[in-house]
């Protein structure tokens, strides 16, 4: 579609207003039907046998026991299933059941469907594998060591490195060589899980040829091709359904071994086939945080521009492939999205190792090396005397410009964000004290990734509005996880129909009816699918006024959308004049990022956006300088939203973020022992409760993208990024230590705070960062607009 | 989800009753109330019995009576929001009702009662696990296996007394009352435990805490802190327990409890002579506190380092001692 310059000014009656969500009512009297509430009759019920052992070869899996259990209707194992997937092309690397070699303590084996959950449960346990155990892979300095027995996975390398890579633009060595200061660090990000309140569910039927799939998957088109290529099916006899979500954050966003599991039973059994997730085994399929260590070292001049930047990461990818790759490149992409970094150069390295696999979890491999960032720019400034908030702004980005890696930047908020926080906290006016610190932090996040993640040309997004006797229904592949995207699209043809958002029926994330969205991941949803509803209720609008104006002989200009009305009709009436003369009324609509926006060079896929996100953050707390224990006061949070579709879902999305920002940053913790998840439930991993959770000032930015929808951008992930490194900023304001790492836990801040008891540095950390073995670096070639071209 | 194993439930209508039916089945039954600890651990596998008994509904364990002599009997199955809720209890146990108010959130306070928090299950990281989890792991000495895995050497399982009720009881020189197939007998809180995780408690099987007796405060003022991961919900990871006989500002006597720093709690009143016959002083409080937490062995089997249990312990006592002293 071609974009429309968005007038700051408009005269909007529904966008940007702070109403209650469509699906508000539903969920309130308890109708919605979450995918666990889905009940066909004579549905059979599925559990997955998981392996116990983190990195072993499956011998042999002998299931005669289980089949010979009264209730028990089927049990399959990993050849019934023979063909991998995995959500990247490159990484097509799981079995739905394993049958060659189990990876970590979770990975299933065989799966049973049985007439309750009981009986599934009991057949589980009945199955007999006969496993041989092969050496266990915990952490990111054993995987980069050559395997004593043999790597994960047989493919990439070497050993089990997954993805490796190394980039530089602009002349690094020669920033350094200018630099008045240069400073490093070290840094380590735990990983953590997103721990939505539902846990994953799906139910599958196959009656004719035909399979459909309901399930709680952020990505119904992802899954959709997963499926096709697993049961070697036609697109066409495959429809998947995205429930409605008790919450994904990235975690619902990998096509899963439980889903191929029920439609291979369901084909099996003819019967409806169910399988809900308990909460340990969601802590098993994962996909969450990567852990991360970082170095970063940089040079800036004696006025404290930033003149080069070497950034290095290592990831602890788990068991699989998963979005790992785009992880990887992800820890060092956004780097220049905040600050003008004039050389650059990153090196990333992601290893396999038998724990659950990680993938992205909100903000997507960007948090970890945000955190690192920040926090050394804290350090630069305190080395070189001068104030953190200065020595950032004097490297900040300007509006529409185009970074050293490619990346164009578009609407910028960043002047105006760390303004509000900075004066609404009064931090520079903070009386020192013993115990008692503020931090503040700034980051930058994606509206929708540029690319997808398979190669193609198709549109990102793709919306359908018609109407019929006056009714308005909008069909889009967009999956409401919770975020509110169904609220966006209703509120955008509500704005151009001159209705009400709730006069919009919604029909989403079903790729049965709805045309294709490519799901709810990189924040894409409000500007990808709100700028395709947008086309077509701008094409739905222009029918319907042409028909009346054509009815009152009048210009299509002048009749007057709104209230209900177009023109001097109501909107029934005008509905039904345009359908008496043009018979069934549809109207489309589409939305293809620009190619523009990034660059051209291998691995420049990861990164482009068609506008980012500004967030800053000011995090005020008291620690105990005996106990390390943190109390939280205040968190003050802007956001540059571009324009807010609906003012009170943004702000939700945003104190979503700074809830789990500051869950991260101070309790969670995905940690193994021997092998296994040291805690997998909810009592045990450790997240903010409501208790935890300080007061919180949001305030929101408008600064009315061209190409975003009415001027937006996103609000589901960026909010995010700043919490974590002001916290840990704070931390050190008020008792003078560092913790390089998160979660920053007391025991933690007791070590660092001993350490400067006895002498130290008042540090807690990694001590060094791994030797690895980067390939040569591949030098980037400054942008050439001319150039680029997806 | 997690389901619940297949058993039995009886409703007895009487102590007695339930008294019976606990010596007809032995190892096999267990009681139940609020349920808050036992249903998870049942399924989870941690708990298999194949009778449960509910004691809940029976109203001579439901009440809380003034015993005449400025004490209190609670029954067994009164619950913690109603403990927290007495404003009689609150002036004269501080210390208890504050525990009592600590545990867990609201919802399960309003369930789980005060015998069932004095008789909950020892915790720790290797047990309070998943049936499969735990087979995965190799199973401990707790449940269906051989060693601790915590403490491979130890002899005894190291699980983390996890009462808060238990240590402010026990400050404040409280009893319970036992009823078994042989009839009743009263026991000082302290005794109820033992050093052992897996048998930590020294009541017999058919035996039903029927009641917590708590004698007269006279000059006694207690309090109660309680270390933990999050300020709600969670178990204790350090707690302490004061009670404090004063005259006038003069520390008369001294009781100190700690909790959830090995298998039973711990009574460490032999530190705190060094306050007695003086006002509360800072300095000695430190030397008193330093040593009262000299016995706490805090393991790797809850969350957060031992290191900095350990180091809590300390913080613990001190704050505890200092609140009963500010109680009024």
């Amino acid at each position: 579609m071609t974009t429309v310059a968005n007038d700051p000014n408009a005269d909007l009656r529904v966008i940007g207003k702070s109403l209650p969500r469509v699906d508000a009512a539903g969920k309130l009297i308890g109708l919605t039907a979450y995918a666990d509430d889905i009940e066909l009759p004579g549905t059979l019920y599925c559990k997955l046998l998981r392996s116990h052992l983190p990195h072993a070869r499956v011998l042999s899996v002998d299931t005669s026991a289980a089949s010979a259990i009264k209730g028990v209707i089927a049990v399959i194992t990993g050849e019934d299933i023979p063909i991998k997937y995995g959500i990247m092309p490159t990484s097509q690397d799981e079995h739905a059941l394993e049958y060659e070699k189990v990876r970590f303590v979770g990975d299933p084996v065989a799966a049973v469907a049985a007439v309750d959950e009981e009986t599934a449960l009991a057949a589980c346990r009945a199955i007999v594998v006969e496993y041989e155990p092969l050496e266990t892979v915990e952490s990111i300095e054993h995987a980069l060591l050559p395997p004593s027995d043999e790597p994960i996975h047989d493919y990439a390398g070497p050993g089990n490195v997954h993805r490796i890579g190394a980039l530089e633009f602009g002349e690094v060595d020669e920033g350094f060589a200018n630099s008045s200061f240069i400073r490093e660090d070290v840094f380590f990000y735990e990983g953590n899980t997103h721990l939505p309140m539902e846990q994953h569910s799906a139910t599958a039927t196959f009656v004719g040829d035909q399979l459909t799939l309901w399930s709680s998957t952020q990505d119904p088109h992802y899954v959709h091709r997963a499926l096709a290529r697993v049961f070697d099916m036609p697109m066409g006899h495959i429809r998947v359904v995205a429930a409605p979500h008790g919450g994904g954050f990235g975690g619902k966003a990998d096509p899963f071994s439980h889903e191929m599991a029920v439609c291979k039973l369901a084909m099996v059994t003819g019967r409806p086939v169910k399988c809900t997730l308990t909460r340990e085994e969601v802590f098993y399929v994962h996909r969450g945080r990567h852990p991360v260590l970082m170095w970063v070292r940089t040079g800036v001049s004696q006025d404290g521009k930033i003149l080069a930047m070497h950034f290095r990461t290592a990831l602890d990818g788990g068991a699989y492939g998963s979005y790992g790759p785009a992880s990887m490149l992800y820890t060092g992409a956004l780097q220049t999205t905040t600050y003008n970094i004039p050389a650059y150069r990153f090196e990333g390295v992601r290893v396999f190792t038998n724990k659950a696999p990680c993938g992205p979890k909100r903000g997507h491999g960007t948090p970890q090396p945000r955190f690192a960032l920040e926090l050394h720019m804290d350090k630069i400034a305190e080395a070189i005397g001068l104030d953190p908030v200065e020595l950032r702004r004097r490297n900040y980005v300007k509006p529409y410009t185009r970074t050293i890696n490619h990346l164009r930047i578009t609407s910028c908020g960043i002047e105006e964000v760390t303004d509000l926080v900075v004066e609404a906290s009064r931090y520079h006016e903070r009386k020192k004290r013993l115990g008692h610190g503020m931090g503040f932090a700034v980051s930058s996040y994606m509206s929708g990734a540029g690319l997808p993640i398979y190669w193609n040309k198709l549109p990102h997004s793709e919306c359908i509005i018609q109407v019929n006797r006056g009714g308005v229904t909008l069909y889009c592949g967009a999956t409401d996880i919770g975020q509110g995207s169904d609220t966006v699209l209703a509120t955008v043809a509500a704005e151009e129909l001159g209705l009400w958002p709730t006069d919009i029926r919604i029909v989403s994330g079903d790729t049965g009816l709805t045309p294709v969205d490519l799901g709810s991941y990189s924040s894409r949803v409000t500007f990808m699918a709100g700028n395709a509803a947008l086309q077509a209720a701008r094409e739905m609008r222009e029918i319907l006024v042409s028909a009346v104006a054509e009815k009152m002989e009048c210009s299509p200009k002048d009749v007057m959308v709104g209230d209900g009305k177009i023109g001097e009709l109501s909107f029934e009436e005008a509905a039904n004049l345009a359908q008496e003369r043009h018979g069934v009324l549809t109207a489309r609509g589409s939305y293809t990022p620009p190619r523009e926006i990034g660059g051209k060079y291998k691995a420049a896929g990861v990164g482009p956006s068609p506008a980012y996100s500004y967030s800053a953050a000011v995090v005020d707390l008291d620690a105990d300088p005996y106990s390390g224990e943190i109390q939280l006061n205040k968190v003050w949070i802007a956001h540059d939203i571009g324009r807010s579709i609906n003012e009170l879902a943004v702000k939700g999305q945003v104190e979503g973020g700074v809830y789990m920002g500051l869950s991260e940053a101070m309790m969670e913790g995905q940690l193994y022992r021997h092998g296994l998840h040291k805690q997998p439930s909810m009592l045990d991993y450790k997240s903010f409760t409501f208790f935890e959770m300080p007061e919180v000032e949001t305030f929101l930015v408008e600064t009315v993208d061209l190409e975003g929808p009415y001027g937006a951008k996103e609000a589901g992930q960026g909010p995010l990024l700043p919490v974590i490194p002001a916290v840990v900023s704070a931390v050190h304001d008020a008792l003078g230590v560092w913790v390089d790492e998160v979660p920053i836990t007391p025991d933690k801040v007791m070590r660092a705070l001993d350490a400067k008891a006895k002498g130290r540095e008042g540090r807690y950390g990694p001590k060094s960062f791994p030797q690895i073995s980067y390939p040569p670096i591949v030098k980037v070639p400054p942008f050439d607009a001319s150039s680029t071209a997806f | 989800m997690l389901r619940l194993p297949r058993f039995s439930y009886l409703r007895p209508e009487s102590v007695a009753e339930a008294a019976q039916i606990l010596s007809e089945y032995g190892p096999r039954a267990t009681v139940v109330a609020g349920g808050t600890d036992l249903l998870p651990k049942m399924k989870r596998g941690q708990i298999e019995p194949e009778v449960v008994v509910g004691i809940g509904h029976l109203p001579e364990l439901r009440q809380i009576r003034a015993t005449g002599d400025g004490g209190f009997e609670i029954g067994a199955c009164v619950t913690l929001t109603e403990v927290v809720a007495s404003s009689e209890l609150q002036a004269a146990y501080r210390g208890y009702t504050r525990a009592a108010a600590l545990v867990s959130s609201p919802a399960l306070r309003n369930s789980g009662t005060i015998g069932g928090n004095l008789c909950v299950d020892t915790r720790c990281n290797y047990y309070d696990e998943s049936y499969e989890w735990r087979k995965a792991l190799g199973f401990c000495m707790k449940k269906d296996g051989n060693i601790c895995r915590v403490a491979p050497a130890s002899a005894t399982c190291r699980a983390i007394a996890s009462s808060d009720t238990a240590p402010a009881a026990i400050s404040m020189n409280a009893t319970v009352l036992l009823v078994g197939p042989k009839g009743e007998r009263e026991v000082p809180v302290e005794s109820l435990y033992q050093d052992d995780g897996q048998f930590y408690l020294t009541k017999a099987a058919d035996e039903i805490l029927v009641s917590l007796k708590m004698p007269s405060p006279g000059a006694w003022r207690s309090s109660y802190v309680k270390v933990r991961n999050r300020g709600t919900i969670d178990f204790p990871l350090v707690g302490a327990a004061a009670a404090l006989k004063m005259n006038g500002s003069v520390v008369e006597d001294c009781r100190i409890v700690i909790t959830a720093v090995g298998p039973q709690p711990l009574d460490v009143s032999q530190a705190a002579r060094p306050l007695l016959g003086r006002p509360i002083d800072d300095a000695i409080l430190e030397e008193v506190a330093t040593e009262a937490a000299k016995p706490a062995r805090p393991l790797d089997n809850a969350d957060i380092s031992y290191v900095w249990r350990k180091r809590m312990t300390r913080r613990a006592i001190e704050q505890a001692i200092k609140e009963a002293a500010e109680v009024a």
